[in-house]
């Protein structure tokens, strides 16, 4: 429909192509500003400015290249994957309890493993700062590692319950029948339909933990520098050019785990037949 | 066939056993998640709401003083020996910051008494024989007022209602009864307004721009709706702070936007973006516009074309068969994304941190400098609380019209 209905009276053609422009330039709203700070990544003057006076690799050399920056990513890295393969497990086991039928009291308890992603984050990092206190968790990985996980968990049984809705039971109950034992029945009946949904729900809590930033603000001690965090005191309190080049790099990161998560959800359709 | 069902009596005994293992399986698949979010998520949430009305720490140093205060009637000074009980908990609790603590609570409620607190702990140590009234007055006038043992009865209450109150611009007076507090102190109110207005502003934005881009995608070609579903998708899928970076560098009084500015012309001088009501409502609608956009985008793909072929050729005209069949299809998705927008709108810290102005903080934003600057763990358990009620009161209405567990992912 890129052209108006053939019925259509001069007020409609009129809001069609209005709409069409209108849609663009919000479209332009959208994209641009994470476009505009590419370019400005590869600035040689420490400025935010355009038009750029010349190009240079110099705030990626400082990102890839900087104790400071080097150590936010590494840590970022470790925590998010430690971060992700606990609440994957869990999630994934916790979906596949939750979808059970008629399972008592089921919406209760969905509502309880839910609560992470309800709960504003600001609550969530002043509760674990007052608490974890009580158990010497400030300032340790486990600390950061154990509060990530339960932000992520909430993703996690999302996804995977959403892979599990219609799924067939009685594929398991021909495995079962066949002579599996449960861990065979899993493994290689349920896991494999199940997968896209398990992988997608490992991705989101990977970019949970990657990309939080005020539990890690409130939990890490001052030498614990997230990369998040690092950006955030890199624009609180020096405003170095280099946290365009660490969000180009994010971007472009964001980028490869959407198109990642996008060909999941096809596969996962295809899978179950839905298309 | 029959003969097997008639001579197996325990067949409803047996389907209920199968049924109890199948439960019990799901029970223990559920439970370590369920134990996990409990301990770290929950406890620490329940521990952190309690402490908005708990909060021990004159009861814990002041015990005699407030054993003696409870006769008191509150009319005229305690007597002498309130007093002597004043000095001698002073002494047990010498050598450690207890006094400080109740100094510090104190100040909340009478500002500048902190120091008076810890000067008349100090000097407590040193005072030997009675009269310990006469001394305690000398020492500074404000032990001779009554508000202040009327503030130590109050605060002698383990569980209070203190940080609620003042949440809410409220204290109680001298005679103990809820009053509005003073005009110059009166601030939290404003920022809860604040906070609420701001997220309806950010919500009737992006309703405003997503409602037409989404009609424009539901009913375009599928593969050009795909392709222009990535421009929404990508900012979406790009973390908040990264988002917020981007502003930041955007709205720069030297920045791109301003460069902009100027370069067409329209003003001279650079606009004040950044640290503004301005920059955080527009970082706030780049931010949520997805959220709002996305549920009605999918409640309009659902909607079949011949409703409005059907107005149409029943006489309609365009407008009005848009207001009359095609806008109301399309309330639950505008119900959806906007109490979505609205609810994360509520929490909102970092953006409003990082690109709007200091003194335009939302609830958030207080809640974390209560806990940084002024350690004041019961504002900010109180202030938590009101934030944490609001959030639990929309979530509730959203899981009603739409479910919870039904959040688009992407």
């Amino acid at each position: 429909m890129l052209k108006p209905a053939p019925y259509a009276m001069p007020i409609e053609k009129a809001l069609f192509y209005g709409g069409w422009i209108f849609t663009a330039l919000v479209l332009l709203f959208l994209i641009a500003p994470i476009l505009a700070i590419v370019p400005l990544s590869f600035n040689a003057e420490p400025y935010f400015t355009y038009p750029m006076p010349g190009l240079s690799l110099r705030w990626y050399e400082d990102f890839f290249g900087n104790e400071r920056w080097t150590g936010a990513l590494f840590l970022s890295i470790k925590l998010a994957i430690t971060v992700t393969i606990v609440s994957t497990a869990l999630g994934t086991m916790a979906a596949l309890g939750l979808s059970r039928a008629h399972l008592p009291a089921r919406s209760v308890i969905l509502g309880i493993l839910l609560l992470p992603m309800i709960v504003p984050v600001i609550v969530v990092a002043v509760a674990v700062f007052m608490s974890f206190g009580y158990f010497g968790l400030i300032g340790t990985f486990t600390g950061l590692a154990l509060a990530h996980t339960a932000l992520a968990t909430p993703f996690v049984v999302i996804a995977v319950t959403s892979t599990l809705t219609n799924f067939d039971w009685s594929l398991q109950r021909a495995a079962q029948g066949l002579g599996a034992a449960p861990v065979t029945v899993f493994r290689r009946v349920i896991l494999p339909l199940i997968l896209p949904g398990v992988i997608s729900g490992a991705l989101f809590a990977f970019v949970t933990s990657f990309d939080e930033v005020v539990v890690a603000l409130f939990l890490s001690s001052a030498e614990q520098r997230t990369l998040p965090k690092q950006m955030f005191s890199g624009i609180r309190e020096m405003i170095s050019p280099t946290i365009t080049a660490a969000a180009t790099v994010q971007v472009i990161l964001s980028i490869c785990l959407l198109i990642g998560v996008e060909l999941l959800r096809r596969r996962s359709e295809r899978l179950r037949g839905i298309t | 066939m029959t003969e097997t069902v008639a001579t197996a009596p325990g067949l409803p005994w047996q389907f209920a056993a199968a049924e109890r293992r199948g439960h019990l399986r799901a029970a223990v698949l559920i439970l370590p998640l369920l134990l996990f979010v409990v301990v770290t998520f929950a406890a620490p949430v329940i521990y952190l709401l309690s402490r908005a009305i708990y909060d021990p720490s004159v009861a814990q140093t002041l015990p005699t003083t407030l054993q003696a205060l409870q006769n008191w009637d509150g009319k005229d000074l305690p007597d002498e020996a309130t007093y002597a009980a004043l000095v001698a908990d002073f002494k047990k609790v010498a050598e450690t910051n207890s006094a400080a603590l109740v100094g510090k609570r104190l100040n909340y409620e009478i500002s500048g008494v902190r120091s008076k607190v810890i000067a008349a702990a100090n000097k407590a140590t040193e005072m030997t024989a009675p009269p310990y009234k006469d001394q305690l007055i000398a020492l500074d006038k404000m032990w001779g007022d009554r508000l202040i043992w009327a503030k130590i009865k109050q605060a002698g209450r383990s569980y209070t209602d203190f940080y609620l109150l003042r949440s809410l611009d409220l204290e109680r007076n001298v005679d103990n009864n809820i009053v509005p507090v003073a005009k110059s102190q009166a601030v939290y109110i404003n920022v809860l307004l604040r906070t609420f207005y701001i997220s309806a502003l950010v919500t009737l934005i992006t309703l405003a721009l997503a409602y037409p881009v989404a009609f424009m995608l539901a009913h375009a070609p599928e593969r050009l709706a795909n392709l222009l579903l990535i421009f929404i998708l990508v900012p979406f899928w790009t973390s908040l702070l990264v988002r917020t970076t981007a502003w930041f560098v955007l709205l720069q009084d030297n920045g791109p936007v301003n460069n902009l500015i100027q370069f067409l012309h329209l003003s001279d001088g650079p606009f004040k973006l950044i640290f503004s009501r301005f920059g955080t409502v527009t970082a706030m609608v780049h931010i949520q516009l997805p959220f709002t956009l996305l549920p009605i985008y999918g409640v309009m793909k659902g909607i079949s074309p011949s409703y409005m072929r059907a107005a149409r050729s029943l006489g309609g005209g365009p407008l009005y068969s848009f207001f009359r069949v095609y806008l109301p299809l399309t309330l639950p998705g505008i119900g959806a994304g906007c109490l979505l927008t609205f609810i994360l709108c509520l929490g909102y810290y970092i953006t409003p941190a990082l690109v709007g102005g200091a003194s335009d903080q939302m609830v958030s934003g207080v809640i974390a400098s209560a806990m940084n600057q002024e350690n004041n763990w019961g504002k900010a358990s109180a202030l938590s609380l009101i934030l944490l009620f609001a959030t639990f009161v929309l979530f509730f209405i959203y899981n009603r019209i739409v479910g919870i567990d039904k959040v688009k992912l992407g």
